[in-house]
């Protein structure tokens, strides 16, 4: 330790200097911080692809595209927004927010979570290095087989998918797995399970719904690679396989996947929407009740999205029960939302502009989503811009405003700088406009007929004037973006002071300083209400029991955290974590070379990618964990 | 919470509720701009009973939204700007909820809800009928990037009438599709789906499986549709019509196809039937040549001049598109499985087999 400032606390969470230091950092806030980051790049990226596809489709007969990279852009389109921006958003604002929310100082498993960074970000270049190869995925971010296998994708793209999506997905597993373990047993003392934050609900929901619904879909997936490698044949009919076992496993997984990227977003909303109506949240019980329901209900809805695969009459009638079932629980939390905001005094401020800006939207994406989970007319719906339009509703709706939303709101706590209150209200209405000017035309335009993935369509069947609307809104979209985008990065330099608690927050990361000390609290926080910050201002940070004062002037130079139990949030024990650690980072690298060896088909470089797993999972067991 | 200086409003009604109406405006339009000339794959233009089963559902189903959607959506417009903060720095009253408003917003959509899935499930059943004891049955089997469509008859597999992309159907008779994916003699690949707009909803083309549906139409008419699961390059180009005729000229149509075309073989066109004798057979049926062992890996060629067009239904039949396409298909239709000729054969020589084809008949 290089700068000793003669606080032991400080000292003992200061993260390394130089690079070193900063690979192996593994505190939340900075996985955290890297984890929005990617995840924002990637959101960007996965958008600019989507303005080449709209620039396609802007006029019929349009050669701008060929049909080969239109199809590699619609997929690597769905796969970035799904696997590399929408679920890690999700868990980024839970690894960075949850542990202030809860009062604690890092995630349980701080090294696990630098690795699950890793995974992530190695998993997304690997899919990414496919352009470089010049064999990028085509084959749809669903990739059914048989287009999907060995016989109809011979060369390597679909490699590059499944490979790099299990990596990404192996992230987003131990990420949950963290979340799980850090909202059930580090919540401040006297945060019993029904103050925590809806936020902290949502996020609880999320993480046990990806430990259920993303191992099998790993599992398809090396099932798939072993088709295609091994030639085992899971998926081919010619040798006894099944296409529809693929398609079940996919949607076992993909479709409470969108309500994995959903409900953070909507503990994002019952974040921000109380601060901004200055009212307590109208119906807290009903709504986290609400996010538990849909997190189970959610696992009985997949087969909606099979609905023209020949399902029979049980499984019709059943899946357009559990599809229309759904939208009850969804229904709660808008109506408890829309009840928050008449009781409040809605303040008009960015974040809440972008709440507003879900509302809207996602109302009108729940109404589509009953319309498709009527079966009969799902047949003529499904695989069409009725679709799209009606995915985009839920999903911008849904995700992107609350992301926005939730952005706006946290980064003047995680850079300690405020937004621009007037560019953040141009791009909301940019975004909006553009939104729906893109979208409401594409539920016409499918209506008309107008399938899904096609890189061309004729004119004079009444298509035209729908895709140039769409077109044009796309590219107001991507202007509202670049508004955006420029506001956060003017604010790094020229923005106003923050201070510890800019909007009068009601939960505890407001109760500390923007941005936070590496160990968030010097003095654990003890939450007796729902609203801490309004309830007891200013909290209470003296007395108490002894352990509270040894945490906030340490003994001993270890990273401490006090557990506490899962139901009460009693105090239960001291824990160390720990420290600064490159092992994480060499296990990733490690799993990226095994796979890159599988990738090219050589045992050589597999077995090294191997020999480096061991080397760093025996390293990493093996090192001192908790001292400096 | 720092204060905001109040804003006006009146910009922000509006956005909302014109796009509000801009959508109820545009479905209107869909709805009623039923002029087949303009719009062939309206799905709610239906043209016959299966199509319009699933268009009665839209009629409850999209009402019902409307009615829902402008509830909602004026219920957060009037909270937002009836009681926005108006700088004066009153806090609003603290209220945590209001049990019985929360049930009352749990049990009403739920009774909506029901409202929908009623119709529905009953839809459901009706469509999942079995076959009208007169129906029609046709194998359907998608192929990259194709179809095909075989009418079996019970006497002789010699006289399956088999075609490709145009699948000719009588009005006013139900017509049993059968998407073949199991094994076929001409075989399968991936998955497609089947769709008529005007005329159902689609069903995919599962290999492996069998899957049914039921179209039917009640007007003589050409109603196009295409394919509507990617399934690779040319998914684009992968479209279909159907064609629907009187029942007496359906029936006329139906026993001119059992017979090969009496073609007058002569001078180019000998050569072209010659050429096309040795060189196509492999993958295309022409009932009539001598050489033809009825293989359908490719498009049957037995009527081939009747058809409108060809390559997945995206090419008109006329000699220019026949002599380009047969130079080079993968130009014309990205992907296209049959090999290009412009090397191993003259342009003479493609010429005699586009007049051979065009005798087709």
């Amino acid at each position: 330790m290089t700068t000793v400032t003669g606080d032991r606390l400080e000292d003992v969470w200061a993260t390394r200097p130089g690079l070193v230091g900063w690979l192996g950092a593994v505190n939340h806030k900075q996985v955290g911080q890297r984890f929005i980051a990617t995840a924002f790049v990637f959101f960007l990226v996965g958008g600019v692809q989507s303005l080449f596809m709209r620039y396609q489709l802007g006029s019929p007969e349009s050669t701008f595209l060929d049909p080969e990279t239109y199809n590699q852009l619609f997929t690597m389109h769905g796969t970035t927004m799904m696997f590399l921006f929408a679920v890690p958003i999700g868990e980024a604002f839970g690894i960075y927010f949850v542990p202030l929310m809860l009062g604690a100082r890092d995630m349980p498993f701080p090294r696990l979570n630098a690795f699950g960074y890793w995974a992530y970000l190695f998993g997304g270049i690997f899919l990414y290095s496919s352009f470089l190869a010049g064999s990028v995925p085509d084959s749809g971010w669903y990739a059914y087989p048989p287009l999907s296998g060995p016989e109809y994708s011979p060369r390597s793209n679909l490699d590059f998918w499944l490979l790099g999506v299990t990596f990404v997905e192996v992230s987003g597993v131990i990420a949950a797995f963290e979340i799980v373990v850090l909202i059930l047993r580090f919540r401040a003392p006297g945060m019993a399970i029904s103050r925590m934050p809806l936020f902290v609900w949502s996020l609880l929901v999320t993480a046990t719904m990806i430990l259920v619904a993303f191992p099998p879909l790993i599992m398809g997936t090396v099932l798939l690679e072993l088709d295609r490698k091994v030639g085992t044949g899971f998926y081919d009919p010619a040798v006894g396989g099944d296409p529809m076992l693929w398609q079940h496993i996919f949607w076992w997984f993909g479709h409470p996947e969108v309500y994995i990227i959903l409900l953070p977003a909507i503990g994002i909303v019952s974040a921000i929407l109380p601060v901004f109506t200055r009212t307590r949240i109208v119906g807290y019980t009903f709504i986290a009740a609400a996010t538990v329901a849909i997190g189970i209900l959610s696992f009985g809805v997949w087969v909606h999205h099979m609905f023209t695969t020949g399902i029979n009459l049980l499984g019709l009638t059943f899946f357009t029960a559990g599809s229309l079932l759904i939208t009850i629980p969804g229904g709660v939390q808008i109506f408890a939302f829309i009840a928050t905001l008449w009781r409040g005094r809605p303040v008009f401020k960015p974040p809440l502009l972008h709440v507003i800006g879900f509302l809207v939207v996602f109302v009108f994406g729940g109404l589509s989503g009953v319309m498709v989970a009527s079966v009969p007319f799902d047949w003529q719906a499904h695989d069409t811009y009725f679709v799209v339009a009606h995915f985009h509703y839920v999903l911008i709706g849904g995700v992107l405003f609350p992301v926005l939303a939730g952005l706006t709101y946290w980064l003047p706590k995680m850079t300690g700088r405020l937004l621009d209150d007037r560019l953040g209200t141009v791009a909301f209405w940019l975004l909006f406009a553009g939104f729906n000017l893109t979208f409401l035309p594409q539920h016409v335009v499918g209506l008309l007929g107008m399938p899904r993935r096609v890189y061309t369509y004729p004119s004079g069947i009444g298509w035209d004037v729908y895709n140039l609307l769409s077109t044009v809104g796309a590219f107001v979209v991507a202007a509202g973006m670049a508004v955006f985008v420029a506001d956060v990065v003017r604010s790094r330099w020229r923005g106003a002071p923050a201070g510890d608690d800019p909007w009068g927050g009601n939960t505890l990361e407001w109760a500390t300083t923007s941005p936070p000390e590496p160990f968030n609290f010097r003095v654990i926080p003890i939450a007796t209400t729902r609203d801490p910050l309004w309830d007891e201002r200013p909290l209470d940070l003296a007395g108490g029991p002894a352990w509270r004062r040894e945490l906030a002037h340490p003994v001993v130079s270890r990273r401490e955290m006090v557990s506490t139990s899962v139901l009460d949030a009693a105090p239960h024990e001291v824990l160390t974590l720990p420290i600064h650690s490159l092992w994480p980072l060499g296990l990733a690298a490690a799993l990226g070379v095994f796979l890159i060896g599988v990738m090219v088909d050589r045992t050589s470089i597999g077995l090294v990618g191997l020999a480096g797993l061991a080397v760093c999972v025996i390293g990493w067991l093996w090192s001192r964990q908790d001292e400096p | 919470m720092r204060a905001g200086r109040p804003r006006r409003s009146g910009m922000r009604t509006w956005v909302p509720v014109v796009l509000g109406g801009l959508l109820l405006g545009a479905c209107e339009t869909a709805a009623l701009g039923g002029d087949t000339g303009e719009l062939p794959m309206n799905a709610l233009d239906p043209a016959g009973p299966i199509a319009r089963l699933q268009d009665n559902l839209w009629n409850v189903v999209f009402p019902i939204a409307v009615f829902v959607f402008v509830l909602v959506q004026g219920l957060i417009l009037f909270a937002v700007f009836r009681f926005r903060d108006r700088g004066d720095g009153t806090p609003p009253r603290q209220v945590a909820g209001n049990t019985r408003l929360e049930v009352l917003w749990t049990i009403i959509p739920a009774l909506i809800l029901a409202g929908i899935a009623v119709p529905t499930v009953r839809t459901i059943f009706e469509l999942a009928d079995p076959p009208a004891e007169d129906a029609l049955i046709v194998e359907v089997v998608g192929k990259q990037y194709w179809w095909e469509f075989t009418y079996r008859t019970e006497q002789d597999p010699a006289d399956d009438v088999v075609t490709a992309n145009e699948l000719h159907i009588p009005t006013g008779r139900e017509v049993y599709i059968e998407l073949n994916g199991r094994d076929p003699e001409s075989g399968v690949d991936v998955i497609h789906s089947f769709w008529i707009p005007r005329l159902a909803g689609k069903a995919d083309y599962v290999p492996g499986h069998t899957r049914t549906m039921r179209i039917a139409a009640d007007e003589p008419g050409t109603y196009p549709g295409q394919c509507a699961e990617f399934c690779g390059l040319s998914h684009a180009n992968m479209k279909m019509v159907v064609v629907a005729h009187d029942p007496a000229e359906f029936d006329e149509w139906f026993a001119h196809q059992a017979e090969p075309a009496d073609a007058e073989v002569d001078g180019q066109i000998a050569e072209g039937a010659e050429i096309v004798g040795q060189q196509c057979v492999g993958c295309h049926a022409v009932d009539g040549l001598e050489t033809s062992a009825g293989v359908q890996i490719a498009p049957n060629l037995t009527h081939f001049a009747l058809r409108e067009r060809f390559a997945g239904y995206i090419l008109d039949t006329t000699a220019d598109n026949l002599h380009a396409w047969i130079t080079d298909p993968q130009d014309l239709k990205p992907g296209a499985q049959m090999p290009a000729f412009g090397e191993s054969l003259t342009s003479e020589q493609i010429d005699a087999v586009v007049a051979y084809l065009q005798t087709l008949e």
